[in-house]
């Protein structure tokens, strides 16, 4: 076994040309290897990537993918998100562990099965899912559940769990997924018929300054959520000075409830990467990464096929399309379950084999990013509008939408409505209009631009979705009648506390306070001052944290305090004089009243 | 060379040579703004966000914020003394601090902090973490009950000392310092000679068999605040 682990470790750092900055390869390729990364195969890594022993375990420690303690051949992952709980995922957790006979974060005695809850994982329109390895099983119940662990205790394979096709290209033989698109929408930008390759020759027809211009006349903003305005970063990226630059495509689509970047990379693969190469082309770089996260790896090799047809047909390589001097090539990284990466810079660190703490800014990556160079970070549908702008013209692009949010947008619709699913509307639709299209008219609250948006009431649902008014990256939330939205907001929280890379203080310790006062107050434990006491709190996280998940993550706690206070006001109530509220006396008393053998007397509160 | 900037803290005008942050260029005005993570000679980091000042209104850290000409900067005023306070009471928190029998009472920085904002006990409930203390090296403890994480001893090692031995692994909550080795400290090549020894703030890397040379009570904090060296123009610069 070591002597296989120190092969497995020396070939495959090899093949890597011993670059320290390709650690997460190296200990992906260990970690699914052999079931962990032991302290042995650290050792090994830092040898033969000339690096410390403390860096490989920093890495290691921090990707929920990667593993010091050994795993089950076979891991499971429920998504534990808000979604998929609504729609039973706790009936299908427990399911599996009954069925498997481990609670969750074990693995089997044989060695066989691990169970593990997991972030979302993109399924929100399919739930409730789970990633079995690499495989993606969607729309999940008790008894598909213990169906599926009888089934991989005859044969070990979750490839063979894959029983019939999702629609599109789910059912292409490099995909073999079970899951399903759900357009719902087409529009006239992103799901709308383009001509291979015509971007990318109208592109290489002008200067870069003139595809730059293309992309402001365009007014396009970014679709990741933040919309930084798509070409003045390349424009400072062009401008700062540097002999190498990189275009990094930002597909590490975490924020619970979105998946249209799913959806994109199942569709539409050759529009990003044309984008990417645009982008390249402007801002003068020769390689591209996408960033993939781990959870879409089923989308891996279909991905990477995808780049070699462009390489065969000329559309990236050396002189790419026939223009001499224009070489441009794309990478695809793994990501490894971690939320933070989605964080532009976050992103970087991790590309650059690092864990995944964001950088301090400034400066900024267009000025010093991967690598320490010029670096454009772009999401997957941004790319997806710059084919398009580029084919058809910014004129075109610009008649849709609003005169701040040029084009459409790409929503991901889950929850409780009739429609979930992926739907590309022009910018300015109000959510009244959106919840008929999707079929989710009763709603009490939507939350707009996942955890890190906003919780919005029903007398704001004339609001219109762009970015001047509410703001989203696409993931959309349905919450219907009966829903508890302070539990929602926990679970929320819960996810930023998992997910908090614990650089600075204010996101690691806050997050944790804010909850723990949440939840007393959701226990019916909290007084009328925990309000202030969580605006004051949430305000000082958002102010002073270090990144945007720190500054976002108070935000279901704000927006549900300002939104929905009344739910606040009914649990919170003043206390007599002199007793704590959190203070439980019985339980401060039980100790000594098992020991003495009876019940103490006491006045209730 | 550019030219140097001004810009003003709290409505005093100050200069700040190019590529200076707002923290130091408020050093040499003899200003303090108040840090923790932020040490003379180390990379800035930008963790422990004490340093936060309004910049035009907007929240920065002015130990990783550079200067610009025009800058309004504000560092006393209400708004930024919540932010400090709270986040040092998150601290304090989050950790195990019991400075009435820590060794480093009277130079802990954040126990200085505390007294510098007027914190006799924090608003939030304590979360008492176990953590973990490695007393395995013969002239160094690690006791991490009180490390609030502000990576001077990662830094220093790495770039001072050139021995990379102390490094952040985990995340979140769970995030600490792990040493370059299995477990152990003794099993790395940390010396107490080390510069990465004597940066930490707090008590949670220090040298054994020293710790009561200078009796509490006669410790620089004990008489004077924190800062009071930068207000004084006795910076660190000029004390060594």
């Amino acid at each position: 076994m070591s002597d296989a682990l120190e092969s497995f470790v020396r070939k495959t750092c090899a093949e890597l040309g011993h670059d320290r900055t390709r650690m997460m390869d190296v200990v992906r390729a260990v970690q699914t290897q052999f079931g962990c990364v032991s302290n042995a195969a650290m050792n090994l890594i830092a040898r033969e990537l000339k690096t410390h022993r403390v860096e490989v375990e920093s890495v290691v420690s921090f990707y929920a993918f990667f593993s010091q303690r050994q795993k089950g051949k076979v891991i499971i992952r429920v998504c534990d998100d808000v979604i998929d709980r609504m729609a039973g995922a706790e009936l299908v957790a427990k399911a599996f562990s009954e069925e498997l006979g481990i609670g969750f974060g074990q693995t089997s005695a044989d060695g066989k099965f691990s169970l593990e809850w997991t972030p979302c994982i993109g399924m929100c329109d399919q739930a409730p899912a789970a990633l079995i390895n690499d495989v993606v099983v969607t729309e999940l119940t008790g008894d598909r559940a213990r169906e599926i662990v009888r089934e991989l205790r005859n044969h070990m394979d979750p490839r063979k769990l894959v029983r019939r096709h999702g629609d599109g290209n789910n059912g292409h033989e490099l995909v073999n997924a079970m899951v399903n698109n759900n357009i719902r929408k087409r529009g006239p930008v992103i799901f709308s018929p383009t001509n291979r390759g015509e971007a990318i020759r109208k592109a290489l027809a002008m200067s870069p300054a003139e595809v730059i211009r293309a992309v402001k006349t365009a007014r396009l903003r970014g679709r990741g959520g933040a919309g930084f305005p798509c070409g003045m970063k390349w424009e400072f990226t062009r401008a700062a000075p540097g002999d190498r630059k990189f275009v990094l495509c930002n597909a590490d689509e975490g924020e619970p409830g979105t998946f249209k970047d799913r959806v994109i990379l199942t569709e539409l693969p050759d529009r990003v990467f044309a984008g990417m190469t645009i982008a390249g082309y402007a801002i003068g770089a020769e390689t591209g990464i996408l960033y993939l996260r781990g959870e879409y790896a089923y989308l891996r090799a279909f991905l990477e096929d995808a780049l070699a047809k462009r390489r065969a047909e000329g559309l990236l390589g050396k002189n790419v399309c026939g223009k001499p001097g224009f070489n441009f090539d794309i990478r695809i990284q793994m990501g490894a379950g971690a939320y933070v990466c989605g964080e532009e810079t976050a992103l970087i660190s991790s590309c650059e084999g690092q864990r995944g703490d964001p950088k301090n800014r400034p400066p900024f990556p267009a000025q010093k990013g991967y690598l320490g160079c010029p670096t454009v970070v772009n999401n997957v549908e941004t790319l997806c509008c710059v084919t398009k702008i580029l084919e058809e013209g910014p004129a075109t692009f610009c008649e849709y939408g609003t005169q701040g949010s040029s084009g459409t947008k790409l929503l991901s619709i889950s929850g409780d409505c009739t429609r979930p699913g992926v739907y590309e509307v022009p910018f300015g639709l109000t959510v009244t209009e959106m919840l008929k299209m999707a079929g989710g008219e009763d709603a009490i609250a939507v939350q707009m631009g996942g955890a890190s948006g906003q919780m919005v009431p029903p007398k704001d649902f004339g609001r219109k979705i762009c970015y001047d008014d509410l703001a989203t990256g696409g993931s959309v939330m349905i919450f219907g009648p009966g829903r508890d939205l302070l539990k929602v907001a926990s679970r929320f929280l819960e996810f930023f506390i998992e997910e908090s890379c614990g650089t600075c203080t204010p996101c690691r310790a806050g997050n944790v306070l804010l909850k723990e006062r949440l939840d007393r107050i959701i226990a019916g434990k909290g007084e009328p001052a925990d309000l202030p006491y969580l605006e004051e709190l949430g305000e000082t996280i958002k102010a002073t944290s270090r990144c945007g998940l720190g500054q976002t993550s108070p935000n279901p706690v704000l927006t549900t305090l300002k939104n929905f206070r009344p739910l606040y006001e009914a649990l919170v109530k003043e206390r007599p004089v002199g007793l704590r509220p959190e203070f439980d006396l019985q339980a401060a008393v039980s100790a000594a009243e098992a020991i003495v053998g009876r019940k103490s007397v006491h006045v209730e509160a | 060379m550019s030219q140097e900037v001004t810009f003003t803290i709290d409505g005093v005008e100050v200069k700040a040579a190019p590529g200076q942050t707002i923290l130091e260029a408020a050093e040499k005005a003899k200003i303090y703004i108040p840090r923790l993570c932020h040490q003379k000679d180390l990379a800035p980091f930008g963790s422990c966000r004490i340093c936060t000042v309004l910049v035009n209104g907007r929240p920065q850290a002015a130990c990783t914020q550079p200067a610009a000409a025009g800058m309004v900067v504000e560092n006393e005023c209400e708004k930024v003394r919540r932010y400090r306070k709270n986040l040092i009471e998150m601290l304090f928190v989050e950790g195990n601090h019991f400075c009435m029998f820590c060794e480093k009472s009277g130079k802990c920085e954040l126990q200085a902090l505390a007294y510098r904002y007027g914190i006799t006990a924090p608003k939030y409930p304590y979360m008492w973490p176990k953590r973990d203390v490695d007393a395995s090296h013969k002239d160094i403890f690690i006791d991490r009950n009180r490390c609030v994480l502000c990576g001077r001893c990662v830094r220093a090692s790495r770039d001072l000392d050139g021995k990379n031995v102390f490094q952040f692994v985990e995340r979140g909550e769970r995030r600490r310092v792990a040493v370059n080795a299995e477990a152990r400290l003794s099993d790395t090549d940390a010396s107490v000679t080390d510069k990465a020894v004597e940066m930490c703030p707090v008590g949670a890397i220090l040298k054994k068999r020293v710790g009561y040379n200078v009796p509490v009570g006669q410790r620089p904090y004990d008489h004077k605040p924190i800062g009071s060296e930068i207000e004084n123009g006795q910076s660190a610069e000029s004390k060594r």
